[in-house]
Parts: structure tokens; C-alpha cells; sequence
């Protein structure tokens, strides 16, 4: 009874939604700002771990028992990050309440809230880093997590665009067999997954021979990925546009691979970390971060766009579909 | 959506708890780790008539190690302290070609002897931004004074795999840290995670027979019971030595390593 009263309760404060293109655009606009400061939160993740500045603050939520620590050495880099975290988990709260009150569709508005239930789980494993002295599976599930919310945040910025919400949908046949559909969310769950041994690579020192492993899997699924939408829908620019900033990504990201085993390996008896070391795994990082986000996109425009194959459909009509 | 406010109130309180947990500057352990180690075994007394000495020196084979410079540069009030460009002392080769900083300690042949915990507290400051000593040696129980007499804040993280870890900010200016280490370990890795270029070690032994090599490369390890033991030098960057040694009443013997520089 007590449910019934309070889902009633909740429901009666969000207002009637009167859906408007001005409002629409500014929520979409908020989107795909919070996607951004996540964006940079993730590179000043990165630059905490790089600069071995994770313990660099040994309190939490505090530093050193205050909100304005002195910025010096690694406490910029701690503190910083707690600062941006912070910023965006208080973009995540508007947003989510702003979805909530303006959004008419029902599975965006929890995808709001969805959204900020993650970023709270994802503060909390920051905190846990801290007091445990970085145990490296909570720090590997922190690195993850901070993937997954930036794919959450990345999708709110695509489902309050005004093509995804007014253009037109199901406009080219899917390719047979395995379906670009497939094929896509396979790509983006194989990115993810090496993301995860990338991360458990860099927080438990182990792992070498997963992570390359996963970079050869990773490496297939994209360039299939890629040269199926390159042979198929040339001319459907939401489709191509994605795949080929993935492609682009993939090739960055295997030469930052690369240079991240180099750096390290001659930095292995350095004093300190050194600035290229960081800045090439922090560069490592955020394009992984990038080539999950224009996957998961893709994955999502092709669900939108492309519909089952029917049996009798030859796959060559395909671009002459989707052109039209 | 009883499941969804049950999922609510345990977020919430499992974030309230860390606050409670996390708020605030460490407190000083009030464990075990704080208290000298108790053990019912006697505590054994060495005959200063019957005790022997060994001492040597600690000598480096191989290409020099090129000398490390630190950059302070990140830091103004670090690198305002130094005149003259600062060096790495993890492979510290003596103009004799000795090593500093080896610790060469009594690694087996005591059995279960235990011995009185020392009342003299070693120092360990932080100065210059770096640890002043590089490596210290303290029994177990035995207290650890940290310092900062550095302008800026640090802090000071030994990362043990015997002992209990920690991690405490320092001040300038405030009080001296005391802390203490249960349990054996040679050795425990300390680090400061503000200026992560500042690493020392410490090295914890329930009896009295170790040393640091100083900067003449030489050791002395004195009051030893007559008997069998081996010796071993342990060095941060280059592979550790053993030796064996008998030493009889009142003897005093000369043990000197040699450390290999690794390809």
C-alpha cells in the first residue's frame, strides 16, 4: 500500500511532458556536456594512476581533512580527480532529474537514473581505493565502472538528440547471417572486455600475454566491423560516421599500445614516472575509452536503423536501401 | 519497488559508513603493530666477554650504474631546497667502488633466541624531500620516529607484505609520527605518494645483528653469540649474498661482499 501511495506520489511530481525541439536541444546540449567532463574525468584518472598519485591523499571523502588541500605533487592529480568527479557526478543528478521531468520515454528517464546510481557506486569504489591502499580488484572494478558510466552518459547524449529522436529509423536492410546488429554489440563487448584486461594490466601489473591477446580479438571484430559498413552503408553517414572514427581509434590505439610497452620498458629504473610514460598510457587509456564510445554509438545507430534481412533480400541491394 | 528502496537505503548507508570511515587525517595504529612484540620465550643475554664482531665491506662489480637525476621541477618548494642537481640513491657506488645502503644483517643461526627490544627510537626524517636515512634497520617493537622537517606536506606509506600496511599524511611542521612494525620483514618498501620519486626501506629483524653500509662501503655487526650463521647483504637494485660464518668467543671476523651488477 505504502509503494502504491509513494509510486503515485513520485509520478504526480513529474510534470506533464509537452515535448519541445528548444527544450529538447538543451537537455541534448547538457548530454553531451556531462559526456565530456566524463570524458576528461577519465584522463584525470588516468594521470592519477600514472603518477602513482592514487595514495597521494590517504583520507576520504576528505583531503587531508579539508576541501582545499594544498595542490602540490601527487595531491594535484588525487585531488584533482576527486574534484572533476565530483563536478560530474553533479551534472549526473541534473541530468537524471532533468530526464526525468522532460523526457517522455520511459527507458531514458532510468537510464537516468540508472546513470547516477553508477556514478554513487563509482564514488564509493574511489573511496574504497583510498582507505584499502589500493587492493587491485576494487582499483580494476573503478576502472571499469568509470567505462561503463561513460557509455551510460554517451547514450543519454545520443537518445536527446533531435535525429536520433525525430529522424527516421529502419531505413536499410541488415545485412544476413550475422547481422551487422550482432556484429556490432560483439565488437563493443570484445572493446569492453579488453578495456577490463587493460585495466586489470595496469592496477595488478599482470597479464601481458590477455591483453595482447585481447588486442588481436579487438583487431578483428573492428576491422570487420569497419569494412562491412565501408562495403554496406557508405552512404548512411550515422553508420559511417562512427565506423570510421572506430577504425581511426583502433589504429591510434594500437600504436599507443605499443608505445605504452615501449615507455615503459625504458622507463622500468626510472626515479619517478616519467612524462612521456604518462602521457602515453594516460593517451592509451582515454582512446580506449573513445573506440568503446563511437562502438557502443554504432551498436546503437544499427539497432535503430537496420532492420532483420528478409530471406529473399540480396545483400548487394543493400547501399541502393539505405541511400534511398 | 520495495527492491528498489531496499537498493536506495543500502547505498545510502554503505556511503554514509565510508564517510564515517574515511573522514579526517588518519589516526595512529592502536594495534599490535603500535606495542613491542611480546613472546614467551626468555630474553636472551649476550656475554659482552664472549660476543664477537663481524665486519666487512660491501664491494660493486660491474659498469657503474649512471647516476639518476631527480626532477623536483613539479614541485617549487622541493626543488627551492637544493642548490646542486639531486640524484637517485638507490645504487650508490662509493668512490672505493663499495656500495651504500646494503643492509647486511644475521639471517639464520639465532634459533629461536629473542632478544630485548631496544628503548632508543630510530629517526627517519624527511628532508630535502627526500628520506634522510635512505635505509634504517629497527628491531620489532622497536619505535620509528618520523620527521618532516620539509616546508611541505608529505606523505609516508610503507607498503609491507608481513606487516600491516598504512598511510599518514605529515604537515609541515607538525609532530613527529610514531610507529613500530610487528613482524619481520626484510625488507619494507616506504613511499611518498605526493613526491613519488622519495622511496626508503626498512628493514625489520627480531634480533639486533644488522647494519647499514655507510658511505665508505663498510659494515660492522657487533655483540654476536658465538656460532654458525649466515650472513646476508641485501641491496634495492642488485641481487642479494649470502655467506656462511663461524664466529667463536670473542672472535672478531672480516666478511666481504661483492654485489654483481645485473645485465
Amino acid at each position: 500500500m505504502h509503494c502504491v501511495v509513494s509510486c503515485h506520489l513520485f509520478r504526480s511530481m513529474r510534470p506533464k511532458i509537452h515535448p519541445s525541439p528548444i527544450r529538447n536541444r538543451a537537455l541534448h546540449g547538457f548530454a553531451v556536456f556531462t559526456a565530456a567532463c566524463t570524458f576528461f574525468l577519465i584522463i584525470a584518472g588516468a594521470l592519477v594512476t600514472g603518477n602513482d598519485a592514487g595514495l597521494a591523499v590517504p583520507d576520504w571523502p576528505l583531503s587531508y581533512g579539508s576541501l582545499t588541500p594544498p595542490m602540490i605533487g601527487g595531491i594535484f592529480y588525487e585531488h584533482g580527480h576527486r574534484m572533476v568527479a565530483s563536478f560530474v557526478g553533479f551534472l549526473t543528478i541534473i541530468l537524471a532529474v532533468w530526464l526525468w521531468r522532460r523526457d517522455d520515454r520511459s527507458p531514458v528517464r532510468r537510464l537516468g537514473w540508472l546513470a547516477l546510481a553508477v556514478v554513487i557506486t563509482q564514488g564509493i569504489l574511489g573511496g574504497i581505493t583510498v582507505l584499502f591502499f589500493l587492493p587491485a580488484p576494487v582499483s580494476i572494478m573503478h576502472a571499469c565502472l568509470a567505462q561503463a558510466f561513460f557509455c551510460i552518459v554517451s547514450s543519454l547524449a545520443l537518445l536527446t538528440s533531435d535525429s536520433w529522436r525525430t529522424g527516421a529509423r529502419s531505413i536499410a536492410s541488415d545485412v544476413p547471417r550475422i547481422s551487422m546488429r550482432q556484429l556490432s554489440v560483439w565488437t563493443t563487448a570484445s572493446i569492453y572486455g579488453q578495456l577490463i584486461l587493460g585495466a586489470a594490466l595496469r592496477h595488478s601489473k599482470t597479464g601481458l600475454f590477455w591483453h595482447l591477446f585481447g588486442a588481436v580479438i579487438v583487431t578483428f571484430f573492428v576491422i570487420w566491423t569497419v569494412a562491412r559498413v565501408y562495403k554496406y552503408y557508405l552512404s548512411v553517414a550515422p553508420l559511417f560516421l562512427p565506423a570510421m572514427i572506430l577504425g581511426i581509434l583502433l589504429a591510434a590505439q594500437l600504436s599507443l599500445g605499443v608505445g605504452s610497452y615501449l615507455v615503459r620498458l625504458a622507463g622500468r629504473d626510472e626515479v619517478q614516472p616519467s612524462a612521456a610514460m604518462v602521457a602515453v598510457t594516460t593517451a592509451h587509456v582515454a582512446t580506449g575509452a573513445a573506440a568503446l564510445v563511437a562502438s557502443l554509438l554504432l551498436t546503437l545507430q544499427c539497432h535503430r536503423l537496420l532492420v532483420p534481412p528478409k530471406s529473399e533480400l540480396r545483400v548487394t541491394s543493400v547501399p541502393q536501401e539505405a541511400a534511398s | 519497488m520495495k527492491t528498489r528502496i531496499g537498493l536506495w537505503l543500502a547505498t545510502s548507508s554503505l556511503t554514509l559508513f565510508l564517510i564515517g570511515c574515511g573522514g579526517g587525517e588518519q589516526k595512529p595504529a592502536e594495534t599490535a603493530e603500535s606495542k613491542p612484540a611480546e613472546s614467551a620465550a626468555p630474553v636472551t643475554t649476550v656475554d659482552p666477554a664472549t660476543a664477537a664482531t663481524i665486519t666487512g665491506k660491501v664491494s660493486f662489480e660491474g659498469e657503474k650504474p649512471k647516476s639518476r637525476q631527480i626532477r623536483m621541477d613539479a614541485e617549487a618548494s622541493c626543488a627551492s631546497l637544493h642548490k646542486e642537481p639531486v640524484y637517485s640513491e638507490e645504487v650508490v657506488v662509493n668512490d672505493n667502488n663499495t656500495l651504500q645502503y646494503v643492509f647486511v644483517y644475521v639471517k639464520e643461526g639465532l634459533g629461536d633466541k629473542t632478544f630485548a627490544t631496544p628503548s632508543d627510537e630510530v629517526i627517519l626524517d624527511q628532508k630535502g624531500c627526500l628520506y634522510t636515512p635512505h635505509m634504517i634497520g629497527v628491531q620489532t617493537g622497536q619505535m620509528v620516529k618520523i620527521h618532516n622537517s620539509d616546508p611541505t606536506t608529505h606523505n609516508i606509506h610503507p607498503v609491507p607484505a608481513n606487516n600491516r600496511e598504512w598511510n599518514t599524511s605529515m604537515s609541515p611542521g607538525g609532530s613527529p609520527l610514531e610507529r613500530t612494525f610487528a613482524r619481520e620483514e626484510v625488507m619494507i618498501p616506504v613511499k611518498c605518494n605526493v613526491h613519488p620519486w622519495m622511496k626508503s626501506y626498512i628493514g625489520v629483524l627480531k634480533h639486533p645483528f644488522f647494519a647499514v653500509t655507510g658511505k665508505d662501503g663498510t659494515f660492522e655487526i657487533k655483540g654476536l653469540p658465538p656460532g654458525d650463521y649466515t650472513i646476508e647483504a641485501w641491496h634495492e637494485k642488485l641481487p642479494p649474498m649470502t655467506q656462511r660464518v663461524t664466529v667463536a668467543a670473542k672472535d672478531s671476523k672480516a666478511v666481504d661482499f661483492t654485489l654483481k651488477a645485473t645485465s
